[in-house]
């Protein structure tokens, strides 16, 4: 039995040591926020805060958050920053498919909280760790950018 | 956007649907104002099937009495838009806020829900704005006028002196108003006029302009559910491990270790995959590992990227089935004094959807439920009820966002196995694909072999044109009906509709079929003709001596609307600038010309190739003649998305094999581009009356060409084999 702090609220589950945080999330806690890419730390699409740092939680078991606390994108609309994110994803249309974003804003947010004003090579070393399929890198730039109270002109 | 609850899925599948079924679709909507119209009417379909001429009821608008207003969503939301342009054409006629619309997953039913172009119920093909364009604004016209019918008769006033307005029915010269909830019961009983007048477009107040997306809220916030998202009571997941070959069988497998992983519950052989059904993903992946499988390979386990190559070059020696033949081809080309051919190849492609392959299914006595996000629900429940020997009727199809289609949820073969692996449980089972087993038995982007030739005059002008394609026809597979005469018609796409005024013009095609599944990609028969047009009237360009820009203008004399373009792409490019090389390395510029889906684009691309011959796309401009548009900024957003998926192929993409297996597995060699890669996308609309073009693929398939095109302003070196980056460094 271990036990996860998500979200502020307390889960004990019955799996195994090694069990990722992902799986963990998904299927025992039944957050499906949190999404599953590609197993391997590739594409970010899995990444939530362990102690307010970006992590990829297809590959960090729940050993590793013992103690610690858990924060995912059905969370994360409660911090002010957090919110302040979501709005400009939406205020920029960044949005196509969608399965990416739970990813691409938790790094983002992560991002923010180090460091108020990124820079375009900021944003770039932060967020080149998630990948999206449906492109909407430009997008994602400017809503960082918005969220940031920088100008975040759209494209022509 | 405000997804419904799930409600019941109506049991007349394959009937008519009619008015009590949609009541108990939407039960829970209560009494209101229902309306039905047909998306087929007397369209005719542009695969020959459907399109009949009697009026079948066939989606749904309901307005409750407290004027909420919902629409059966016969399309799927794959991140293209649809979920907001097709509220939008409905809520322009109807006068209501666009944010007020709901939406409901249709249930499966080609009669019903199939699409004006298509002829059945497929989100594929760019159709869904091009077929719903005019039906939709009919049904919300429609809706408006039995409204204000209503309100005259209670007001007894002429018709013609009320309008509506933001959900309320206004009697202008006294200015009473009275809300849509309140005229619903009495419209229903009111039948619905037959002849609709719709706006003119300059008085559109919603088509044309930037709405914000519907399903942005729900897709930040983690609450969006996809189809690997399916929460169902008592259920169990599974992971599964296909024959490494294509074709291959199951021989045997030894679970004794599998049986010790804490979560494991059991193991379902196939006829060729096993899979681990356990308490959760963690638990169904260790104790696939764990398995002892033996497999027996088949016919298949010996080809490779190289035996492939040969088997297709050696097909395209053969005489195909003319596409197209205008004036004499052959003949003057065999005669010309000067002449230029050249053979282009693309690779096979894996979709790579950032939603790995699902699908949950309950099989019972009585019924089966499936849960999944796909572009084919009717095929889906087709194959369903083949497997369990259930009615058609029987099999419930609940359909969900999809994350990333791309051609890929066109397929069924992953419903099909879960359904043979739930068949053999008396409980719900999640079917999730690892990212590996999705990239190594997807359905593959098949690869082409084309040979091209010219004649060419005195001014370096094509006389003749000949192209003669080879590749798996996935039409013969998909929709036998539509391959005419030996022809594919989406393996042609692109290669027959020249915008250039060539006389002479020869299109056939040798259908190749490899020993590997293949599928419909992204752009489909565009991406590859367009790629192999373009780069070949590139050729022809520098073999004049001409600007590639110039030279193309010249030749679409004929094709005004792809010469204003071209037009315009050239200034906002600011084209005849040439582009700064940077310090290390070289630049160049490389132009594109598409026509198809309905649309007109042009790209100019900007590339820089660094002295390690990596390729950097930095800037793509890119003008789009779509017609009409619904979101202008769905279709900008479109555009970005297609035209990064395109360079992200055309750069890096290639699916090989050896030993009759994929070799690329997940994101560390099947590369994807990531924001530090991506370029400056400039998206240009010209304004147009014209019927709606297709958006959603285009943008990929006219960039392929011009980055190919850039590479060789850029070097000197003409890629004719995708992929790029592998064709710059290996010789």
């Amino acid at each position: 039995m271990i036990t996860l702090n998500v979200n502020g609220d307390q889960h004990d589950l019955d799996v195994t040591d090694d069990t990722p945080i992902l799986w963990a999330l998904r299927d025992v806690v039944g957050l499906t926020g949190t999404k599953f890419g590609c197993g391997m730390s590739l594409c970010g699409a899995c990444t939530v805060h362990l102690d307010g740092k970006p992590i990829r939680s297809c590959v960090t078991p729940v050993s590793a958050a013992n103690g610690k606390e858990i924060t995912t994108i059905e969370g994360i609309g409660a911090s002010e920053l957090g919110k302040r994110v979501q709005d400009a994803w939406i205020e920029q249309e960044v949005v196509q498919c969608g399965y990416c974003q739970s990813g691409q804003i938790m790094s983002a947010v992560a991002l923010l909280k180090e460091n108020a004003t990124p820079s375009d090579q900021d944003i770039d070393n932060a967020m080149s760790g998630n990948i999206c399929r449906c492109a909407t890198y430009a997008r994602i730039r400017s809503a960082i950018k918005l969220a940031a109270g920088q100008p975040a002109a759209k494209e022509a | 956007m405000h997804m419904l609850p799930e409600t019941q899925t109506p049991d007349t599948a394959r009937g008519d649907v009619s008015r009590r079924d949609f009541l108990k679709l939407s039960s829970g909507l209560g009494i209101g104002l229902l309306l039905e119209f047909s998306l087929l009417g007397t369209a005719c379909s542009k695969l020959g099937i459907g399109g009949k001429q009697e009026f079948t009821p066939n989606a749904f608008i309901h307005i409750d009495q407290d004027g909420v207003v919902t629409i059966v969503a016969h399309k799927v939301e794959m991140g293209q838009g649809t979920y907001t342009s097709m509220p939008m054409l409905i809520a322009e006629e109807l006068e209501v806020d666009v944010s007020k619309v709901k939406l409901q997953h249709a249930p499966p039913d080609d009669k019903a829900y199939g699409d004006a172009l298509l002829g059945a119920q497929i989100t594929g093909g760019s159709t869904s704005v091009r077929g719903a364009w005019k039906p939709l604004r009919e049904a919300g016209a429609r809706a408006r006028m039995m409204l204000i019918q209503v309100a005259a008769d209670e007001w007894k006033v002429r018709p013609e002196t009320c309008y509506a307005e933001n959900g309320e029915v206004v009697h202008q010269p006294t200015g009473r108003r009275v809300p849509y909830g309140d005229l619903v019961e009495k419209a229903s009983r009111l039948p619905a006029p037959t002849a609709v007048t719709l706006k003119d477009p300059k008085d559109f107040k919603i088509i044309g302009k930037p709405v914000h997306r519907l399903d942005s809220p729900s897709k930040v916030n983690g609450t969006a559910e996809f189809g690997i998202d399916v929460k169902v009571p008592d259920m169990k997941i599974a992971t599964v491990s296909a024959s490494p070959v294509f074709g291959g069988k199951l021989v045997s497998v030894d679970d004794s270790d599998a049986k010790k992983i804490q979560g494991f519950q059991q193991v379902i052989k196939l006829d060729n995959a096993v899979a681990v059904i356990a308490d959760h993903m963690w638990a169904a992946k260790q104790s696939l590992a764990a398995l002892k499988i033996t497999w027996d390979d088949g016919e298949h386990a010996s080809f490779s990227s190289a035996s492939l190559r040969e088997d297709i070059a050696k097909a395209s020696e053969a005489k195909g089935a003319v596409a197209k033949n205008t004036g004499n081809a052959p003949g003057v080309i065999a005669s010309a004094d000067k002449k230029l051919e050249a053979v282009y190849e693309l690779p096979f492609l894996a979709h790579a959807t950032m939603e790995p392959i699902n699908c949950t299914v309950h099989v019972q006595d009585d019924g089966c439920d499936i849960w999944v996000g796909t572009q084919v629900p009717v095929v889906a429940q087709m194959v369903a009820a083949q497997l369990t020997g259930l009615a058609q009727d029987k099999v419930r199809i609940h359909n969900h966002l999809l994350g990333g289609g791309f051609g890929r949820r066109l397929e069924v073969d992953s419903v099909a196995q879960a359904v043979s692996i739930a068949k053999q449980v008396n409980f719900p089972v999640k079917v999730v694909w690892t990212r590996e087993e999705d990239i190594q038995h997807d359905m593959y982007r098949p690869y082409y072999y084309d040979r091209i030739s010219a004649a060419i005059d005195e001014q370096g002008n094509p006389q003749a044109w000949q192209h003669h394609i080879t590749g798996s026809s996935i039409m013969a597979r998909f929709f036998p009906a539509a391959v005419k005469d030996g022809v594919d018609p989406d393996a042609v796409e692109g290669a027959t509709d020249l915008q250039y005024a060539v006389p002479n013009v020869y299109v056939d095609y040798v259908r190749h079929e490899p020993p590997l599944p293949t599928a419909f990609w992204r752009g489909v028969g565009p991406t590859h003709n367009i790629f192999v047009v373009e780069s070949f009237i590139d050729e022809l360009a520098a073999n004049a001596g001409k600007d590639p820009v110039a030279y193309r203008l010249a030749l679409l004399k004929n094709a005004p609307r792809a010469k204003a373009v071209l037009e315009l792409a050239a200034e906002k490019a600011n084209w005849s600038t040439p582009v700064a090389a940077p310090a290390k390395g070289k630049a160049g510029k490389g132009v594109s010309v598409l026509f198809a889906f309905g649309s007109y684009i042009v790209q100019v691309v900007e590339v820089e190739v660094d002295p390690d011959q990596q390729v950097r796309v930095k800037k793509v401009v890119c003008v789009v003649d779509c017609g009409y548009t619904v979101n202008p900024d769905t279709v900008r957003a479109q555009m970005e998305g297609g035209i990064m998926f395109g360079i992200t192929g055309a750069l890096w993409g290639e699916i090989n094999f050896e030993q009759g297996r994929v070799q690329e597995s997940n994101f560390h060699n099947y590369r994807m581009m990531r924001m530090n890669e991506a370029p400056v996308v400039e998206v240009h609309l010209v304004p147009s009356q014209e019927n709606p073009g297709g958006i959603g693929e285009p943008g990929t398939s006219a960039v392929m060409p011009a980055v190919a095109n850039a590479v060789f302003a850029a070097t000197g070196k003409r890629v004719r084999k995708l992929p790029i980056a592998k064709a710059l460094t290996t010789t």
